[in-house]
């Protein structure tokens, strides 16, 4: 699956098959800062992505 | 698949601190309960108040304003053009789109055209970090707009996260006269107008949630002059703790608000009353010298204009130029 980050804006392409939950924490990002967006539609954590799915991690912190 | 608290359908997210997901309605419904209860708790205003909103193209203040005239008040805009590059320029195209989309009204103000400076030049022309320089000058022209426009109350799109954050701060360096302040009213006096924050009782992620769901375009990209700040850094360690017990900023502010604040609130505060700056008539502290905007303003408006990637540390110079391309 491809997933889109931010700040900066980049791509990653990781496997699919486990919970959103679980990509946030290989990459090292907390749920709290983050929503998870797959294909376009807004998804809780515990949803299963899947090989075809492209997902958004959208951080949520803003620091002004 | 997980499902809603409120309807058992299909949820669309997660919210670990009321140990509970919810469906897109019903997290609309659980935030307009959160902003109606702040505004009924701490008295914010009623059905026939004029509101200005200050609206930055972010997701709080665009939410707020979303949320405000949802729910029937009389609420308009004011965007301060800050002249922080293509961050600046997107964020006003993006408020802009906003009201004209919503027939709502919108005032601006641009430092650079109305002002003769803008933020990363008053950072180098001052010396100053640049979200100070920011941050008084939002404030200085926030109040005056609020009064010379005749609004009764400025609304202003803090939430739960900054507001945690800050408390953050201030108790670390035990900083009495800023956490007697720290209160979702301010009331008008002084030449202040009164301020209010409806969004206190709602976190940063329940708010990009509002956006999303409600079709709202917002700037995602954090500002290139805040990246890696102290209060991003707060942010962050309570959000870490949040992780690990979830509802624990919600506990360290909100109890703060109930328990602690009255009783800071009630002890003798140390600063008087302000006098009038001699050059605009905003509250200063003295009335024989400019206040600090009227300052800033005399010495950035005479330096030669600082492009936005010159005044950037090197951590948020490569992440402004991964963004919007170097220069």
């Amino acid at each position: 699956m491809i997933v889109r980050l931010r700040q900066p804006r980049r791509e990653v392409e990781m496997a699919g098959g486990r919970a959103a939950h679980a990509v946030l924490h290989d990459l090292g990002l907390s749920r709290e800062g983050h929503l998870i967006i797959r294909n376009g539609t807004l998804v809780p954590s515990d949803t299963m992505l899947d090989d075809g799915d492209v997902i958004e991690i959208r951080p949520v912190i803003s620091g002004g | 698949m997980s499902k809603c608290r409120s309807c058992g359908e299909a949820a669309v997210v997660d919210l670990p601190r009321h140990n509970a997901n919810f469906c897109a309605t019903h997290l609309q419904q659980l935030c307009v309960r959160q902003v109606q209860r702040a505004i009924s708790d701490y008295a914010m205003f009623d059905e026939s108040a004029r509101i200005l909103v200050a609206v930055s193209g972010g997701k709080d203040s665009l939410a707020l304003w979303d949320m405000l005239t949802e729910l029937g008040y009389r609420a308009d805009g004011l965007y301060i053009g800050l002249g922080i590059g293509e961050y600046s320029e997107e964020s006003q195209r993006i408020t802009c789109e906003f009201a004209a989309e919503r027939g709502l009204t919108l005032h601006t103000v641009d430092l650079r055209s109305d002002h003769g400076f803008d933020i990363p030049t008053a950072a180098r022309a001052t010396r100053r970090v640049p979200c100070s320089a920011c941050g008084l000058s939002k404030r200085h022209i926030f109040d005056r707009e609020t009064a010379r426009l005749g609004y009764d109350v400025l609304a202003t799109g803090h939430n739960l996260d900054d507001e945690a954050a800050v408390l953050l701060g201030n108790t670390i360096r035990w900083d009495v006269d800023y956490l007697a302040r720290q209160f979702p009213v301010l009331e008008a006096g002084h030449g202040f107008p009164r301020k209010v924050k409806p969004l206190i009782r709602l976190t940063e992620r329940e708010m990009a949630a509002w956006c999303v769901i409600r079709g709202i375009d917002y700037v995602v990209e954090e500002c290139p002059m805040a990246i890696g700040n102290r209060h991003s850094g707060y942010k962050e360690t309570l959000n870490d703790m949040d992780e690990r017990s979830p509802g624990t900023k919600a506990s360290f502010y909100l109890g703060f608000l109930d328990r602690m604040a009255p009783l800071i609130r009630s002890a003798p505060q140390s600063q008087g009353a302000p006098e009038a700056c001699p050059s605009c008539g905003a509250p200063s502290s003295s009335s024989e010298t400019p206040c600090a905007f009227c300052r800033l303003e005399s010495t950035s408006s005479s330096h030669e204009p600082v492009a936005v990637r010159m005044v950037l540390n090197r951590t948020a110079r490569r992440a402004f130029d991964a963004q919007w391309g170097g220069e």
